[in-house]
């Protein structure tokens, strides 16, 4: 393929080389296992130590031992969910999830659901934000936990996660967030957030695949999600991943210096691509377009009258990778549970195609993709024996 | 999930795509809702499939299947048509995967359902028995098991 524009940045990252770099040494030369007591194994646990600093600054946790190394996201999301839920022993309780969380918050929560624990979910509105009053209306007298994404990764709304942690704490439950597409992109301070425990993962953020992190505020008791040896201090058991960790803190730390120069960038190239998407493309429209806080690298579209996974299809074709909420390309046959949540009509959402920029994009990939877009977009709309009827209805 | 050479191949260059003026008979079959739609309009001449065209909003099997059945079809009898399964329009692309099996139950049912209309519109029997895509009951779910 001669041309190449990877559009997909939300859904994973290249591993920067200097991350790389700084992993390689934990591979090979220090490679002891950090729970060992001789040279080897404290060069290896003063490392991981190390690591465990500097994401716990660079997260605004107030003591190291915060930061709890994990396999990524989808670890810190269960571990937190079930852990602080079953924390002590619990089996009941009632827990709050918003309805367009990653699955990897879904699916422990219902979990829960079945195994004692009562779930409500807290939708979105159409700007694509949980909104702290509707949290209010939610809790109950015996919510133990809530837990609402930082940043949404189809659409790219942020939450505003103080105000709605504060909610959950006036009524005494915890508050957990997941960060894992926006830590290092915006500013994330827990202290000044107020959670009581956020996720975070690496390859989100040009770090290593199976990196990642559970921010636990002092105090907050979770039942450990993996047991055995009794690392991350009994919270996390398995052999210490040192080259993960470092990698992981060294990715999160080269995003936060250089955030002050990319994220405008890339805030400039998705207002670009907008402008041109709704220029071009006749019908098309941003969804959640009308939220002010937003992501800089994610945006989301729906293209009346064109199916998803066909442009996608067609789009890689010209070397272009781009996601959709289309049923037709999860294997399910629902759409994005995504945008159903914000009130796409599901005909729309089978339309949508996600584009998430980062550090590779430039103006010239958004051009080329949107000269590529509009062809395709017209094409399938000429096969499609609907189009007229759609349109007329928009 | 992973296409064929030859699913690919269907969705790049689909064959018979578009609408023929005058046409014997229509079939039209699937939902907006559900994310596929397909339109077939047809020619007959002697009981036989002269022209075949197709439209369809869908995904690439979706369009990979539609544009195979029109290949099919085309010069068939009316009767050796109508017995086009979903199975032979999958093979005849080499495969589809689990999820995408009712893609090719559309494609078949579209043809189906324009063979059934040039029968009734011209006095004689539907022939096809009944199609499965279009029941507000049809889970394509259980296609996939």
């Amino acid at each position: 393929m001669d041309h190449t524009v990877y559009l997909d940045h939300a859904a994973t990252t290249p591993t920067d080389p200097r991350v790389v770099e700084a992993m390689l040494p934990f591979f090979t030369e220090r490679f002891g296992n950090a729970n060992s007591l001789y040279a080897l194994g404290r060069d290896a646990a003063s490392a991981l130590e190390d690591a465990r600093e500097r994401v716990a600054r660079a997260i605004g946790a107030a003591r190291a031992d915060e930061a709890v190394f994990t396999s990524g996201g989808t670890e810190s999301d269960n571990a937190a969910l079930i852990g602080l839920a079953t924390a002590g022993g619990r089996n009941r309780g009632h827990l709050i999830v918003s309805s367009f969380e990653h699955h990897a918050i879904l699916a422990p929560a219902e979990w829960l659901g079945k195994h004692g624990f009562q779930v409500s979910e807290v939708a979105p509105r159409t700007d694509g934000v949980v909104h702290p009053e509707d949290l209010a209306s939610a809790m109950r007298d015996d919510t133990v936990l809530v837990s609402v994404m930082h940043g949404n990764n189809e659409i790219g709304t942020l939450m505003p996660v103080a105000e709605l942690a504060k909610v959950a704490h006036d009524r005494g439950a915890l508050f957990h967030t997941d960060a894992a597409q926006t830590a290092g992109k915006v500013p994330f301070d827990v202290e000044a957030l107020g959670v009581d425990a956020a996720s975070f993962s690496g390859h989100k953020i040009y770090g290593p695949k199976g990196t990642g992190a559970l921010y636990l505020r002092r105090g907050v008791r979770m039942a450990p999600y993996l047991m055995g040896g009794g690392q991350e201090s009994k919270r996390r058991s398995g052999t210490s991943n040192v080259a993960g960790a470092v990698g992981f803190a060294t990715a999160l730390e080269l995003m936060l210096a250089e955030q002050a120069d990319e994220m405008p960038r890339l805030t400039a190239l998705r207002d670009h691509a907008i402008d041109a998407v709704l220029a071009r493309v006749p019908y098309a429209r941003v969804n959640a377009a009308e939220a002010r806080d937003r992501l800089p690298h994610i945006v989301n579209f729906t293209i009346p009258g064109a199916e998803g996974e066909a442009m996608l299809l067609h789009l890689d074709a010209a070397g272009i990778a781009v996601s959709t909420g289309s049923a037709c390309s999860s294997g399910s046959l629902k759409p994005s549970h995504v945008l159903l949540a914000i009130g796409c009509p599901v005909e729309l959402a089978h339309g949508s195609l996600r584009i998430s920029l980062g550090r590779s994009t430039t103006q010239d990939d958004i051009d080329y993709f949107i000269d590529r877009l509009v062809p395709v977009v017209e094409r399938l709309r000429s096969m499609n024996p609907l189009y007229d009827k759609t349109v007329a209805a928009l | 999930m992973l296409y064929t050479e030859k699913v690919m191949e269907h969705f790049g260059n689909p064959r018979n795509v578009g609408v023929i003026e005058d046409p014997d008979g229509v079939g039209e079959v699937g939902n907006p809702v559900c994310g596929d739609v397909m339109k077939i309009t047809l020619k007959v001449a002697d009981d036989c499939i002269s022209d075949i065209k197709f439209q369809t909003l869908g995904c690439g099997a979706a369009i990979a299947t539609s544009s195979i059945v029109t290949e099919m079809a085309k010069g068939m009898t009316l009767s050796e048509a109508v017995m086009i399964t979903k199975q032979q329009v999958a093979d005849e692309l080499g495969g589809l995967p689990p999820a995408k099996m009712h893609c090719s139950v559309l494609a078949t049912d579209g043809l189906k359902v324009a063979i059934d209309d040039y029968l009734v519109k011209h006095g004689r029997a539907p022939i096809a028995g009944p199609i499965t895509s279009t029941d507000p009951d049809f889970d394509p779910h259980e296609e996939e098991l």
